[in-house]
């Protein structure tokens, strides 16, 4: 089990479990990233934050802060 | 039926009211402009500067009213745009009733997210209809979404269409009358108990404090929010509100359910259930024309250079392409001018106030308009067309530091040619705090009417002196002194005096899509008449204004002694007699009477109540080096900068037709000495002044049409607030150059 943050560019997984003592959670689960769902690290920024990740159909760019709150089962 | 029969009746005397309702990117907006047409009334929601759009269109012989809701993915109540929709949706703002039925926009590609809001609205208990938009893509990735089922599961009809294409807009008109008349409601999530008894738990603690009939749905937003903005529902103490909050969120927690993620996993469990054998493949998902793009525009490297090339068409398009049309707007201005002034020749009170005033200030509001239009047109391009969350995704780091995000690149790119532009661009920002920090620090980028006071005074003093290199490198000093001060105010002003805490930056990267020229044109319509409107009006008063105060007392008596003194004077001079003079004055195509009257002009400004006030505060810049003549200049371009070189024209007696260019001004100016004083005869003008001066005009808010913009578009609050922080920053910073630097010269 590794955070979001940390995955590297292509990498895929699982959302297992969402921190929810972390800020701005909310905004995370209303676009899509709930327990259960499929992820891919798909694009990391030039200065290396923020990273485009792929949550079901939709591509959406977070901060590496933001993705700590995401705990992702790699496949 | 009786009651039906009855209801349509009644319903036919008011339009019925459709609310539509999406995620961002979904072709809401397109939706609403296919089906109302140049029927549209667009406005601001009271207070927030959300667009409120209307527009009322027969269906059937029955009228209907659309309003247009912002896009949003949640009804979370955190920010501007998601309580204005839960407003609306409560019938809670002024003008707009509670909508007979919603009308949610929902993208085929993206099905299972964009139902999240539009179960979130079934919970309104509104009637309903989906609109299930973009088939086409779907079909193109290789899906298809059972409507009928769709249909089937939610309980409301579901009508396909490709908005963009006007297809489906009959269906979904159909879908409407229908719904108007057996109100098909969506089924809603069921929540477990420990929701049901924390929102009763809130209830009871401040139903007594409730300034409206507060819904189930609205306590269960504050509940579910982090930072709801809902408080305006209750007439308590913000102690008493949060402490209920806590009691009922604390229930929640006990049971296990964190309240801030709970909703979206209930949702979506929800939802789940709702697309259950929904969506269908069709043919195998090959790699998106998109995915294909990105691999290319997000890249580290390639990416990079992508965004700079189109960055530098957008600034040269409001920095250069913008020119001859804003040429063309000053010389019909003059061209108007002109015949204008001859038939008040007359009156010259009144041919002043009319040229000078209210001619030049409609010119000063629309001569905005080709750089606003430029700026639009490029920011509906690069929006339209999914381009512009690429862009914010590369530059976020640079501005994440100081509390503003990606998005604020853009705005503050156009800063650089014009604040207006740029202020009025933060609409692309959707994090409300960011914008606001935004709007507050783009005044600070050095836009192109600071350019003629470089021009004039590295000219005259750095160039001569240090070289062409050092003067080069002036200018690039001049550019970035701007941008080095606004991100760290930027800063304090996010984590020092709002301590707001970081922001989430979380966007969706949509799919490149074709931009609709329709759509991109009607958006750069409405921005310049909504400028024009709103800030104009604004611009156009302080133009007025600041005549007067150039103008007044205009006592006669200035002239007839200004002239009195000239004869003396060049009698003199020249040794003639006073007659003379006056013979000479008199002759046609006298230069003297041009020097005459140039030194009356001059003694108008330094007589009136500018002057005077320019002569009273001159002590204020007199830590800068400056005497009376800069500050009157300075005085006078508070409404806009460039006035300065005017101003300066007209007291160095040189007329008001000099530019930057000119020699006889810079001339004018290294030949100013102190007329009193200890340095009396000391040249007021020396290196250290001049880069005093141009660091003055790099941070001052010398310019009428920004704060009004700004006043526009966030608060008047916050244009004052800036108006006094950029004024004291920009003396700092003329005083401590002028008074660091003496040291070592």
């Amino acid at each position: 089990m590794v955070q979001l943050n940390q995955m590297l560019r292509g990498q895929t997984g699982r959302i297992i479990k969402i921190d929810s003592k972390k800020k701005s959670i909310s905004r995370l689960a209303a676009m899509g990233f709930v327990p259960g769902t499929d992820v891919k690290v798909v694009g990391v920024a030039p200065l290396g934050d923020p990273i485009i990740v792929e949550v079901g159909t939709n591509q959406v760019s977070l901060r590496r802060d933001d993705a700590s709150a995401l705990a992702v089962e790699r496949d | 039926m009786t009651t039906t029969q009855d209801q349509v009746t009644t319903s036919a005397q008011r339009p019925v009211h459709v609310a539509l309702l999406g995620n961002p990117n979904t072709g809401k907006s397109t939706l609403f402009n296919r089906l109302t047409g140049i029927h549209q009334r667009v406005g601001n929601y009271p207070g927030v500067t959300v667009e409120k759009k209307l527009g009322t269109v027969g269906i059937n012989g029955k009228p209907v009213t659309f309003i247009d809701l912002p896009g949003t993915y949640s009804l979370a109540a955190e920010s501007a745009d998601e309580k204005v929709v839960l407003d609306v949706l409560n019938g809670l703002v002024e003008g707009i009733p509670k909508p007979d039925i919603a009308v949610c926009v929902v993208d085929a590609t993206n099905v299972k997210r964009n139902l999240f809001l539009a179960s979130q609205v079934a919970e309104s208990g509104i009637p309903m209809v989906i609109a299930l938009n973009m088939t086409d893509e779907a079909k193109k990735q290789g899906f298809w979404v059972d409507a009928a089922k769709l249909s089937l599961h939610t309980g409301v009809p579901v009508v396909n269409m490709v908005a963009s294409k006007s297809q489906g807009l009959r269906d979904l008109k159909a879908a409407i009358e229908n719904v108007s008349k057996n109100k098909q409601k969506m089924v809603t999530v069921e929540w477990p108990n420990t929701v049901h008894d924390a929102t009763q738990i809130l209830k009871d603690e401040l139903n007594s404090f409730a300034t409206t009939q507060v819904t189930d749905l609205e306590l269960r937003r504050m509940l579910f929010d982090e930072d709801t903005i809902l408080t305006d529902r209750f007439n308590c103490s913000e102690d008493i509100f949060n402490t209920a909050l806590e009691k009922a969120r604390g229930h929640m927690v006990g049971a296990e359910l964190h309240p801030s993620s709970a909703e979206a996993v209930l949702q979506y469990a929800h939802i789940d259930t709702l697309i259950d054998g929904v969506i269908e493949k069709v043919s195998e998902s090959k790699r998106t024309i998109t995915q294909k793009v990105d691999f290319f525009l997000t890249n580290r490297f390639l990416g990079l250079i992508f965004f700079l090339l189109i960055m530098f068409v957008v600034f040269q398009s409001i920095y250069t392409w913008a020119g001859p049309a804003m040429d063309l707007i000053e010389s019909l201005t003059g061209l108007v001018a002109e015949p204008v002034a001859g038939l008040l020749e007359a009156t010259p009170t009144l041919q002043s106030l009319v040229v000078d005033g209210i001619i030049a200030g409609i010119g000063s509001v629309v001569v905005f308009l080709p750089q606003i239009l430029i700026l639009f047109f490029f920011i509906s391009l690069l929006e339209d067309s999914g381009y512009m969350a690429r862009a914010a995704f590369l530059m976020d780091k640079l501005f994440s530091w100081c509390g503003l995000n990606g998005r604020c690149f853009v705005p503050m790119l156009s800063s650089y040619a014009c604040a207006i532009p740029g202020i009025i661009g933060t609409r692309t920002i959707a994090d409300p705090k960011a914008r606001i920090a935004t709007i507050f620090v783009a005044p600070l980028m050095s836009c192109s009417a600071r350019l003629p006071v470089y021009v004039l005074l590295i000219s005259a003093f750095i160039e001569p002196y240090y070289g062409p290199t050092v003067a080069a490198l002036t200018m690039l000093a001049m550019h970035l002194v701007g941008l080095m001060i606004a991100l760290p105010i930027a800063f304090i002003v996010n984590r020092i005096i709002l301590k707001t805490k970081a922001q989430p930056f979380v966007m969706e990267m949509p799919p490149y899509r074709r931009p609709q020229l329709r759509d991109v044109i009607w958006r750069m319509w409405h921005r310049g008449k909504s400028f024009l409107k709103d800030a104009g009006t604004i611009i156009f008063a302080m133009s007025i204004i600041i005549w007067a105060m150039l103008y007044f007392p205009h006592g006669e008596h200035v002239a007839q002694e200004t002239t009195k003194s000239f004869i003396t004077q060049v009698a003199s001079d020249q040794n003639i007699t006073k007659e003379q003079v006056i013979a000479q004055l008199e002759a046609e195509d006298s230069e003297l009477a041009d020097r005459l009257d140039r030194r009356i002009s001059a003694a108008y400004v330094e007589q009136s109540i500018m002057g005077r006030i320019g002569k009273t505060v001159q002590p204020i810049f007199a830590p800068a080096g400056y005497d009376w003549k800069i500050t009157v200049g300075i005085l006078s371009s508070f409404p806009a900068r460039e006035v300065i070189i005017a101003t300066l024209g007209i007291i160095y007696e040189l007329g008001d037709e000099v530019d930057e260019e000119s020699d006889s001004l810079k001339d004018s100016l290294k030949a100013s000495t102190w007329q009193h004083g200890e340095r009396k005869g000391e040249p007021v003008f020396t290196p250290l002044t001049a880069i005093g001066l141009m660091v003055f005009f790099a941070l001052c808010a010398q310019c009428g049409a920004t704060i009004a913009v700004a006043a526009r578009e966030a608060t008047t609050k916050l244009a004052i607030i800036m108006f006094f922080y950029m004024t004291i920053l920009a003396w700092i910073g003329a005083v401590a150059v002028y008074q660091i630097g003496s040291l070592f010269v």
